[in-house]
């Protein structure tokens, strides 16, 4: 199956963390120990929504040489497309679950002489990981969690009170506080590598002030998931199945081709890791490229499509599936 | 008889000089020297207001490539009597560098790989130094039974200069050691050896 494995769990525990912030812990159900992963992995949670199968991305929080389970944190977003909510409201202990094996896109580069985390609200998940890991190994690091208010800043105390604060600082925009980022930027010393993950705004300010202050791309990282916009429903034809496949307004294509028992690959599900790039066979109309991963001469080609987030407007598209 | 194809041979796309640095380090040597030179009009005040020119003349001495660069204008420039004396500078200088400092290294290949080293262990990413291959061909070969690294060697097969076997120069390189890999040419039939041929002048 695409997507690799899953993993049958049971939820253990769910805990209220922050305002709409909710933990959640998974334990295998044949009580086997769970795979190692490393710090900045996700996993994809299969939810059975009333028979309707909904799959999101959450980035792994618990230590990653903890095998007895994986730890998620969730924020029940304003505009759900349905999983954040049914997270939150239909999850219970005691629950059974799928979950897929870890994959990691957003690796720390371990020749760094220094590690800067720069996170912005539930973004600070794949960090709370990557530092146990950088803690345990003694690596240099240093966190900079920029919070709307001190309600919805999940982990904060904890954190400070584990790394202590010269290692963890706290940015609270209702304290009108913000990261400094030019200047923390111009006084890294060389061989550091940057690490963003929150909000695209606050990732493409980061990034661009990198690049600004003279930092090589290399030392510049970022992972952001992207979720499946709503659009004009429209049609698709799969040329090897031999189907018809209609997306609704607010489905992906992948969703729409898993329902019509198609197994598309996937992996991340949010436009990011590539895994569900598939060949365009025909297209009459225009293609809305919304993924981070093919680059700009492949997204005009028209030649490929990344089902995951990616749209279509127009009268035809025939998808070599 | 090279063995060629091989991915680990690094590839000098030449020295583009980054706007948005707030430091500019340039390790030359030798011929290297023009590969900064020949980019004078993209040194402005300001770039050259946050340069540092590092500059080993080695087979170029006497060319006046030295008067050249220090007439550049730069914030530093320091000529080394050898790469020895260059590499301990340059040491120094990455020791105490902020990120926004980027290195260009320009001139043999055995040079680069070298000054690439300590680039490497200042946690610098290979793939951020600019790079410039000028003047000779000659590589720095280790050889991968005796590990001892030969200098300037411009002929394979060439004999080893610390054990002496015939080696063939092969394309794999490591970046590690800064040195293409010397492997035994006639182990099998110690004699039979091809003539030397002069391959990287």
């Amino acid at each position: 199956m695409s997507g690799g494995t899953e993993i049958p769990v049971r939820v253990t525990k769910v805990t209220p963390v922050a305002h709409r912030i909710k933990r959640f812990r998974f334990e295998r159900l044949d009580g086997r120990p769970m795979p190692y992963f490393s710090g900045g992995a996700h996993v994809i949670v299969s939810m059975n929504d009333n028979g309707h199968l909904r799959r999101n991305a959450y980035s792994l929080m618990s230590p990653p040489y903890d095998c007895s389970a994986y730890e998620i944190s969730v924020l029940h977003v304003d505009d759900s497309r349905g999983g954040s909510s049914f997270m939150h409201e239909k999850v219970r202990e005691g629950d059974e679950m799928r979950v897929s094996h870890p994959v990691n896109l957003f690796q720390p580069d371990w020749r760094g002489r220094k590690h800067l985390l720069i996170a912005g609200g539930i973004g600070i998940t794949p960090f709370i990981a990557m530092m146990e890991q950088f803690s345990r190994e003694g690596a240099q690091f240093e966190l900079h969690y920029a919070i709307r208010s001190r309600d919805r800043g999940a982990y904060c105390e904890d954190l400070v009170a584990h790394y202590g604060r010269h290692r963890v600082k706290i940015y609270c925009d209702a304290e009108d506080n913000r990261i400094p980022v030019a200047r923390l930027l111009d006084s890294q010393p060389l061989g550091t590598h940057l690490y963003v993950c929150g909000p695209a705004g606050l990732i493409d300010g980061v990034l661009k002030s990198g690049l600004e202050s003279g930092w090589p791309e290399q030392n510049l990282h970022s992972e952001r998931f992207l979720s499946s916009q709503p659009g004009k429903p429209f049609s698709i034809e799969l040329t090897r199945s031999g189907k018809t496949v209609h997306v609704g307004h607010h489905e992906s294509m992948l969703e729409a081709i898993e329902s019509a028992g198609v197994d598309a690959p996937f992996l991340c599900r949010g436009g990011a890791c590539g895994q569900c790039e598939t060949r365009v066979a025909l297209c009459d109309g225009k293609l809305l490229h919304n993924d981070v991963y093919l680059t700009d001469e492949e997204k005009a080609s028209g030649r490929k499509v990344m089902l995951c987030v990616s749209r279509f407007e127009g009268k035809t598209l025939h998808l070599d599936l | 008889m090279l063995v060629e194809g091989i991915k680990s041979r690094p590839v000098y796309m030449g020295l583009s000089i980054q706007p948005r640095a707030r430091r500019h380090i340039f390790a030359l040597e030798g011929e290297g020297a023009h590969a900064l030179l020949d980019r004078k009009a993209a040194l402005d005040s300001t770039a050259l207001s946050r340069s540092e020119i590092l500059y080993a003349p080695r087979g170029s001495q006497g060319k006046g490539n030295d008067e050249a660069l220090r007439a550049l204008g730069a914030d530093m420039f320091f000529a080394a009597p050898t790469i020895a004396t260059l590499l301990f500078r340059l040491r120094g200088t990455l020791t105490t560098a902020h990120m926004g400092t980027r290195l260009y290294i320009a001139g043999t290949e055995g040079f680069i790989g070298q000054a690439m080293i300590v680039a490497l262990d200042h946690g610098m990413d290979h793939a951020s130094v600019i790079t410039e291959h000028r003047g000779s061909l000659a590589r720095r070969v280790q050889c991968v039974h005796c590990k001892g690294v030969t200098e300037d060697v411009t002929h394979s097969p060439f004999p080893c200069g610390h054990c002496g076997l015939p080696l063939l120069v092969r394309d794999h390189y490591s970046r590690r050691l800064g040195a293409f890999q010397g492997v035994n040419i006639d182990a099998e039939e110690p004699g039979s050896a091809p003539d030397p041929e002069e391959l990287f002048l």
